[in-house]
């Protein structure tokens, strides 16, 4: 059990170093927004990991939802 | 600002009320379950956010008034002051309802229990105030930032 929750960890962590890595190297901006959300929602289900549940939902409404919709808004005023 | 294709509209009127009936559930249950006043605010906001992603900013203030959600705030802000001035008598911030039967004045039971709301004194109020605050003020944010980017475009497109 315990080297299954090690497994995840790690797991995650290297995923969301790949999704923020891909959030600099993308051209476009919306592809670059969303890897970006994504990089935050795994940051969030790393803090529910670790027992941390308030965090975590604060994470995912804020990080995941409301800062993304403000990268969209400021991207559409771009074009 | 224009809206979008018609499956994420038809996906926003699917998901729209549930999210916010989750938001206020979590405010609700703020002082059995993890999450509170500001996490269930935030998460309300963040419907509002969809809303106004998936359809546009002028469609959206039909329904979210700036006015309106700004009063909400402060009336949070107000509520939350005058409860903890409340319990003034004995301390500032005192828990002047529990354990005493009424409002949220039930005895905690002791042991593994699936948990009772009707108890915790004046802290489910509190979190309900912080809720009502942070839902508003985050809402109005996020109105302004698309009515701000709408201003933007239009002023450089003449």
């Amino acid at each position: 059990m315990n080297s299954f929750v090690e497994i995840v960890h790690i797991f995650t962590l290297t995923i969301m170093i790949i999704a923020a890595l891909l959030a600099v190297i993308f051209k476009k901006l919306l592809p670059s927004v969303i890897a970006l959300s994504v990089a935050s929602l795994l940051l969030s289900l790393e803090f529910y990991l670790l027992h941390a549940p308030d965090v975590a939902i604060a994470e995912a409404a804020i990080g995941a939802g409301l800062t993304m919709a403000i990268f969209i808004f400021a991207i559409r005023g771009t074009r | 600002m224009k809206q979008m294709s018609k499956i994420v509209r038809t996906i926003t009127n699917l998901v729209y009320g549930f999210i916010i009936i989750f938001g206020f559930y979590v405010i609700v249950h703020g002082h059995l379950t993890p999450g509170g006043g500001f996490q269930g605010g935030a998460i309300v906001a963040s419907a509002f956010a969809l809303l106004l992603v998936s359809y546009g900013s002028l469609i959206t203030k039909k329904f979210l008034k700036k006015d309106f959600l700004s009063i909400m705030e402060s009336s949070g802000l107000t509520m939350f002051i005058v409860l903890a001035f409340l319990g003034l008598g004995i301390t500032f911030f005192y828990n002047f309802l529990a354990n005493i039967g009424g409002w949220f004045g039930n005895t905690p039971v002791i042991g593994p229990n699936p948990g009772d709301i009707n108890t915790g004194g004046v802290i489910p109020l509190m979190n309900i105030a912080v809720g009502l605050e942070v839902l508003s003020a985050l809402g109005v944010i996020v109105l302004l930032m698309a009515s701000g980017a709408e201003f933007t475009k239009k002023k450089e497109n003449s």
